[in-house]
């Protein structure tokens, strides 16, 4: 058994708030100490907000679970400062085989896009991946950033006082009472906090199981992803089989519906039905199982006056696709700057209810790809396994019917056509992927990467235009990244940012989404954008 | 975009219909099944207009 799951990471012990005459009040309290729960107390403390995370246990979690981290995902913890020893811990893996009954029906490589610091993906067990946001967390603590992690800590009571909102933290010494004036509930699709709130979530259940299992083996797999459409080993079902580090194999196995769990679960149960997978002649140790159900359902709303709902909790996907976690994340990223804005005063509360409309718009998407891709995994009825077949006996033989083998629709953050916080695109001839709302892709600049430049704050992106070095919209300014034909070494820039007529002047928000753009700089406007984007306008 | 086409547009349509007939002799009705679904991917393909294939789907419905 791997000690990463037995060692506790952040024990309990007794804090001032327990003992004071009456409850303290702190500015924000995050409920859950996952991947999501941390990431956010590191974008809030690292923008000077105060964090507490309260978490019930007080270890990583158990076994991989999450383990597929997208290119946005990284990007968004590089800005955290944890990216980086992700993708050096994790696989990068990019090519993919599909088999359908005992043969290879195709294989292919992602050919993910050149000019990116970070890679299209990495598989990294979820343990590891809360390791390295607690360790990132323990630094900036000690640089003075005003966060903290109290483990054995589990919210009874959660009540919305208008002003603020009161707690109650179970521990072993026994209860005591907290006050935040934001709660953030990052506590997963069995959110407590939505439970205490009597809040629905409301959705789609699919009648399926799928057993996990992390193996441990000296194999000459391939780095590579291999999945399985109704295979000699798990007859009319699925599996996968995914590599990640330190020797460990992830396999997903289709179970169906009518099966009993806890048998299915029993090593003598599980090891057969991998040598049957594997070969008799491959040695391995099981290191975890788990048999899970899943669901595609959200909130009908992410905000709830002064509790924000962020992942799992506010909505939760099939496995397909890695979009949990990988969602959660963008979650993290668009609220962390709209929350400064509101605890500065600079914009009113009601410009949280953007979080909202802009992460249910990604949730829809999110939960769209992933019911589809569960719609070709498992047929619901006899036609769409005839059509499901019918597309992998195509795709041996044909390269069209290859798009159409969906075994997951990987990760891509959302455009936010339509938000309110867009502001125009004028830019004649400017690339569709960096329209207003579009998060910005990354690309060289110079002996660097354009995201890294960007950073987490308001910028005025500008190639072959001249601007001032800074633009304000009441106290909200944004701080120009000037370039010019020099930097862009690859012609990357250009391809991804440039308009006909060689030019080009961005708006960007700090989570890195363009507000608006334009051909050349044009003061009015751009402080209108500005004003728009930051919530002064309303 | 395309409008789908409805009127005659196949030359030697007795002919095709023949071939489609003789393309599933012999054939179970499950090969049949599935070799359906083969050709409505190969035609859908083909034709490759979104619009089109709309208008398709919407002109197979059952009518009155």
């Amino acid at each position: 058994m791997n000690a990463i799951f037995e060692t506790p990471l952040y024990p309990y012990t007794r804090h001032a708030d327990q003992d004071a005459e009456t409850p303290v009040r702190r500015k924000v309290v995050i409920v859950g100490a996952g991947p999501v729960g941390l990431a956010m107390a590191l974008d809030l403390a690292q923008q000077g907000i105060e964090a507490v995370i309260l978490d019930d246990n007080d270890k990583v979690s158990f076994g991989s679970r999450a383990i597929c981290f997208a290119k946005r995902p990284l990007e968004i913890l590089d800005r955290l400062g944890a990216g980086k020893p992700m993708v050096d811990k994790g696989v990068v893996w990019n090519l993919g085989k599909v088999f359908f009954d005992e043969r290879k029906v195709y294989d292919f490589n992602l050919l993910p896009e050149e000019g990116h610091q970070f890679p299209a993906f990495i598989n990294l067990q979820q343990y590891y991946f809360e390791q390295f946001l607690v360790d990132r967390l323990r630094e900036i603590e000690a640089e003075g950033a005003p966060v903290e992690l109290r483990g054995g800590s589990r919210v009874s009571s959660v009540e919305d006082k208008g002003d603020h909102v009161a707690l109650t933290v179970e521990t072993p010494e026994g209860p005591y009472p907290l006050e935040a004036d934001w709660l953030i509930a990052c506590d997963g699709a069995g959110s407590p906090v939505r439970s205490m709130m009597g809040l629905d979530f409301v959705g789609r259940v699919f009648e399926d199981n799928f057993l996990i299992a992390d193996v441990v083996m000296e194999a000459d797999f391939p780095t590579e992803r291999w999945f399985w459409f109704d295979p000699p080993f798990n007859r009319g079902q699925s599996a996968l089989l995914h590599k990640q580090p330190d020797g460990v194999w992830r396999i997903d196995l289709q179970l169906g519906w009518d099966i009993d769990k806890e048998e299915e679960k029993k090593p003598e149960n599980v090891i057969p039905r991998l040598k049957a997978m594997l070969g008799d002649d491959v040695d391995f140790e099981l290191e975890w199982v788990s048999i899970y159900t899943f669901q595609c359902r959200r909130m009908e709303e992410f905000r709830h006056g002064r509790v924000l709902f962020a992942g799992d909790s506010a909505h939760q996907v099939s496995p397909f696709g890695a979009r949990g976690a990988n969602s959660g994340l963008q979650d993290v990223d668009n609220l962390g700057w709209k929350l400064k804005l509101v605890i500065d005063g600079t914009a009113p509360e009601s410009f949280l209810d953007t979080y909202d409309v802009e992460r249910v718009q990604g949730a829809d998407e999110n939960i769209l790809n992933s019911s589809r891709s569960t719609d070709f995994i498992t047929p619901k009825s006899e036609t769409s396994r005839i059509f499901r077949d019918a597309v992998l006996d195509l795709s041996e033989h044909y390269e069209f019917a290859r798009p159409l083998v969906n075994s997951g629709r990987l990760s891509v953050p959302c455009v936010h056509d339509g938000s309110p916080l867009n502001g125009v695109d004028a830019l004649p001839g400017g690339p569709a992927r960096t329209r207003p709302g579009a998060p910005c892709p990354d690309a060289p600049v110079g002996n660097g990467y354009l995201l890294a430049k960007l950073g987490g704050r308001f910028t005025l992106l500008t190639y072959e235009a001249d601007a001032p070095d800074t633009v304000a919209a009441g106290p909200i300014t944004a701080h120009r990244v000037a370039l010019g034909a020099d930097d862009d070494t690859t012609g990357a820039i250009r391809e991804r940012f440039v308009g006909a007529g060689g030019s080009a002047v961005y708006l960007i928000r700090p989570d890195q989404h363009v507000v608006a753009r334009w051909d050349a700089f044009d003061p009015a406007a751009v402080a209108d954008a500005l004003k728009r984007a930051s919530g002064q306008e309303v | 975009m395309a409008d789908l086409t409805l009127t005659p547009n196949i030359p030697g349509g007795d002919d095709f219909y023949a071939d489609l007939l003789a393309a599933h002799e012999r054939l179970t009705k499950e090969e049949s099944d599935a070799f359906n679904a083969r050709l409505i991917l190969i035609l859908a393909n083909h034709i490759g207009d979104r619009e089109a294939l709309s208008q398709a789907l919407d002109a197979a419905k059952a009518k009155d």
